[in-house]
C-alpha cells in the first residue's frame, strides 16, 4: 500500500474513532455539554487540556519556527509551558471553588457588575475566534496536502468533522475526544523525532540526543556535539549563532512574558479547571496537563535541531558547496510542487544553495526559499522514513487542528448562550432552549470559522499576537486581582481592562495594520514588539486598577466574603450554573 | 465558616501566599532569570552537551514548570489539612 492509500488508512480509522466517543457520550444536559457533569479524572482532564491546548500551529508550525530562529524561538516554549504555572499557582483552585461555568461569570459575580461580565464575554469571544480563524486553515492544508483535495475542500470536510462532534457531543465527548486525539497527535510527532534521533546520535531520547556528539558514517561518535555543529554551520552560512539567536534581550523577556500571562487568561484553557469534581483535582490537573504538553515541548527543539542539520546537509551537501538539483532528493521537489519550497538558481551553476538572506534578493547567495511549515510535515520524507509514518504525521495534524477547534467553539457557544443570553438579554430561558442555543452558536462559529478557512486573512500571526496580548491584558489581571485583593471594585477592574486592552490594542493595531513599514525595533516602545507589548498592557491594567480603586469605595462585604470563601477549598460543591 | 477563628483563616492564607510567591520565585528565577537575564553568563558552562542557559530556554525550565505544579499541589494539599479546611 503507497502513502496515500495509508493516509487514507490511519486518517479514517482515526476519525472513526473520534465519532464513536461523540455518538457513545452524547451530552444530555446544559451542564453535561458545558463542564462535563464535573466527574472527568483530573488525568484524563489533564490529557484533554494538553489536546485543546496544542494547535494545528504547535504540531505543524511549531518546530519549524525554532528550526529557523534557533534560541529566539524560546519564547514560544517558555512562554506557552510557564502560563500554566501561573494557572495552577493562582487561578485554577481558586475558580474552582467559586464553581460556576465560565470566565464571564466570574468576572461579573466578583465585580459585581453586569458591565464587567459584557466587557469579559467580549474579550473571551474575540480570543476564541481569532484562535479558531487559523485552525480551520490548518486543517484544510492538512488534508490537502496528503488527500489530495484543494484547500477548500479540506475546510469543508474539517467543518462537518467539527459540527458533528463539538455540537452534538458538547464538553463530555469533547473531553474524551480528545484524550483520544492526544494519544494521536503525540505518537505522530514523537515517532519522526526518535527515528532521527536514534539515526543522527544513537540515542532513543530526542530531548538527549539534542545534546550529544553526532554519529559518523559508521556509526561511531564522531566527538562533534550536534549544537556546535550547528553553530558551526550557521556561522558559515551568515547566520547569528544557533543557540545565540538575534532577538534583543528585552525583548525576548516582554514576548515570554506576554505568552505566559496570555496562556493564563486563555478562556478555552481556564474553563477546562472547571471540568474536575475537586478543588484538590484542579490543582494536580493543570501539572497533568503541563506533563502532557512539555513531552511534546521539550521535544520540538530537538526536532527542530536535527531537521536544521539535515536540511542544510541535504541541500547544501558534504562539500556545502550546494548539490546538483538533477541528484537532489525527491522531497524538494514534491514540496517545489506545493509551493512550499522555492529554487532560483542564481549563480546559473545547476546547483541548490541554502544560505542567510531573501532569496529575492541578489545580493545574497541563498537560493532556496522554505517555508516554517514543512519542517514537520518533510521530517519523516528528509529522513527517508517508512510510508506509514507520513500517513501518522498527517492523522496527527488533523487530530491537533480538530481538538483544538472544538474547545474553542464550545467556549464561543457557552459565552454566547450562557453569558450573553441567559445571564443578559433573556435571564428566564429554559434549559433546553439555552442548549438549543449553545448548539446554534457553536453552528454559527463553525461556519465563520469555515469562511475564515476558504478565505484566510493574511495576517494569522498577528492575529494570534492579538489574542495574547488581549488576553494578557484584560482577563489575566482582572482574574488575579479578583482572587488576591478582597477590595478591587468594579470601577478599578473595569478601568483596569479597559485601558489595558485600548493600550495593547491601539499599539498592536498601529504596527500590524495602519503602519506596518514602521514596525523595527528602533520605532517600538522600549524595543518591545507587538508580540511582547501585552506585558507592558498587564502592568497598565494592574496601574491604573489599584489608582482607580483607591480613590472609589472599595467592594461591598458580600463581595468581599464571597473572596475570602474562595481562597480554601471546604465546602465546594459541584459547579453549577445558579 | 469555616475556620475556628480569624486568626486561623489569616494565617492559613499567609502560609497559602509564602508558598505561591516561593514557587513563583524558583519560576521567574529558571525561565526569565536563567533563560533569558543570565543566558550569556550561563552559556560559558557546558553541561551534557548543551550551553547552559540555552539548556534552560529550551528545555530545562519547562521541567522545573512541571515540577512546581505538583510540588504546590503536595503542598497545599497539605497545608489544607492542616487547617482543617479539605474538601470532605
Amino acid at each position: 500500500m503507497g502513502v496515500q492509500g495509508l493516509t487514507y488508512l490511519i486518517v479514517g480509522l482515526s476519525f472513526a474513532l473520534y465519532i464513536g466517543i461523540a455518538i457513545w457520550s452524547r451530552a444530555g444536559s446544559t451542564k453535561e455539554f458545558y463542564v462535563a457533569g464535573g466527574g472527568v479524572h483530573p488525568v484524563v482532564n489533564g490529557m484533554a487540556t494538553a489536546a485543546d491546548w496544542m494547535s494545528a500551529a504547535s504540531f505543524i508550525s511549531l518546530a519549524g519556527i525554532v528550526s529557523f530562529v534557533g534560541y529566539d524561538g524560546s519564547v514560544y516554549l517558555m512562554g506557552w509551558t510557564g502560563g500554566y504555572v501561573l494557572l495552577a499557582l493562582c487561578m485554577a483552585p481558586y475558580l474552582r471553588k467559586f464553581g460556576k461555568f465560565t470566565v464571564p461569570d466570574f468576572v461579573g459575580e466578583r465585580y459585581y457588575s453586569q458591565a464587567a461580565r459584557t466587557v469579559a464575554v467580549i474579550c473571551a469571544i474575540f480570543i476564541c475566534f481569532t484562535y479558531i480563524a487559523g485552525q480551520m486553515r490548518g486543517v484544510g492544508v492538512v488534508f490537502s496536502r496528503f488527500l489530495e483535495v484543494d484547500v477548500d475542500t479540506g475546510v469543508y470536510i474539517g467543518m462537518a468533522v467539527v459540527f458533528f462532534y463539538a455540537v452534538l457531543g458538547g464538553m463530555k465527548g469533547i473531553t474524551y475526544t480528545q484524550v483520544a486525539q492526544y494519544c494521536v497527535l503525540i505518537f505522530a510527532f514523537m515517532v519522526p523525532a526518535i527515528f532521527l534521533s536514534v539515526m543522527m546520535t544513537g540515542h532513543i531520547i530526542p530531548q538527549i540526543g539534542f545534546g550529544a556528539q553526532l554519529l559518523d558514517a559508521a556509526g561511531n561518535n564522531s566527538g562533534v556535539y550536534l549544537l556546535e555543529k550547528l553553530n558551526n554551520l550557521s556561522v558559515d552560512l551568515g547566520f547569528a549563532p544557533y543557540t545565540d539567536g538575534s532577538k534583543s534581550m528585552i525583548d525576548v523577556f516582554c514576548i515570554t512574558g506576554a505568552l505566559m500571562v496570555g496562556t493564563a487568561g486563555l478562556p478555552h484553557v481556564i474553563v477546562r479547571f472547571f471540568t474536575v469534581p475537586k478543588v484538590k483535582d484542579a490543582r494536580v490537573s493543570a501539572g497533568w496537563a503541563l506533563v502532557f504538553i512539555a513531552i511534546m515541548y521539550t521535544t520540538v527543539p530537538a526536532l527542530a535541531a536535527f531537521s536544521r542539520v539535515n536540511m542544510i546537509e541535504t541541500i547544501n551537501g558534504p562539500d556545502q558547496k550546494g548539490v546538483a538539483y538533477e541528484t537532489a532528493p525527491d522531497w524538494i521537489k514534491n514540496w517545489e510542487k506545493t509551493g512550499l519550497i522555492k529554487w532560483d538558481d542564481k549563480n546559473g551553476d545547476g546547483k541548490i544553495y541554502y544560505a542567510k538572506g531573501k532569496m529575492e534578493d541578489a545580493a545574497s547567495p541563498n537560493e532556496m526559499k522554505i517555508d516554517n511549515d514543512i519542517i514537520v510535515l518533510a521530517t519523516p520524507e528528509i529522513a527517508n522514513l517508512p510510508a506509514w509514518v507520513i500517513a501518522l504525521v498527517a492523522a496527527g495534524g488533523l487530530a491537533a487542528a480538530l481538538s483544538t477547534s472544538a474547545g474553542l467553539l464550545l467556549v464561543i457557544s457557552t459565552s454566547v448562550s450562557h453569558d450573553l443570553l441567559k445571564k443578559n438579554l433573556m435571564p428566564n430561558i429554559s434549559d433546553k432552549k439555552e442548549l438549543m442555543y449553545a448548539r446554534l452558536a457553536a453552528g454559527i462559529g463553525i461556519v465563520i470559522a469555515g469562511y475564515f478557512g476558504v478565505n484566510p486573512p493574511g495576517f494569522v500571526a498577528a492575529v494570534v499576537a492579538f489574542a495574547f496580548g488581549l488576553a494578557a491584558s484584560s482577563l489575566f489581571p482582572a482574574i488575579i486581582m479578583g482572587i488576591f485583593s478582597k477590595t478591587m471594585n468594579k470601577e478599578g477592574a473595569i478601568a483596569g481592562m479597559v485601558i489595558g486592552l485600548l493600550f495593547t490594542a491601539s499599539y498592536i493595531i498601529y504596527f500590524k495594520f495602519v503602519d506596518p513599514t514602521a514596525n523595527l525595533a528602533a520605532n517600538w516602545f522600549l524595543g518591545i514588539s507587538p508580540e511582547g507589548i501585552g506585558m507592558v498592557g498587564m502592568v497598565v491594567n494592574f496601574a491604573v486598577a489599584a489608582i482607580v480603586c483607591k480613590v472609589t469605595a472599595a467592594a461591598p462585604a458580600h463581595v468581599q466574603e464571597m473572596v475570602e470563601s474562595i481562597r480554601f477549598p471546604k465546602g465546594a460543591g459541584e459547579a453549577s450554573s445558579h | 465558616m469555616a475556620f475556628e477563628n480569624n486568626d486561623k483563616a489569616k494565617g492559613y492564607w499567609n502560609e497559602n501566599l509564602r508558598l505561591v510567591l516561593g514557587l513563583l520565585a524558583i519560576w521567574a528565577a529558571v525561565s526569565f532569570g536563567c533563560g533569558i537575564l543570565l543566558v550569556d553568563v550561563l552559556n560559558e558552562i557546558h553541561f551534557m552537551g548543551f550551553k547552559l542557559g540555552f539548556w534552560f530556554a529550551q528545555q530545562g525550565s519547562m521541567y522545573v514548570f512541571v515540577a512546581l505544579i505538583f510540588v504546590y499541589a503536595a503542598k497545599a494539599n497539605a497545608l489544607d489539612k492542616k487547617y482543617n479546611v479539605q474538601e470532605d
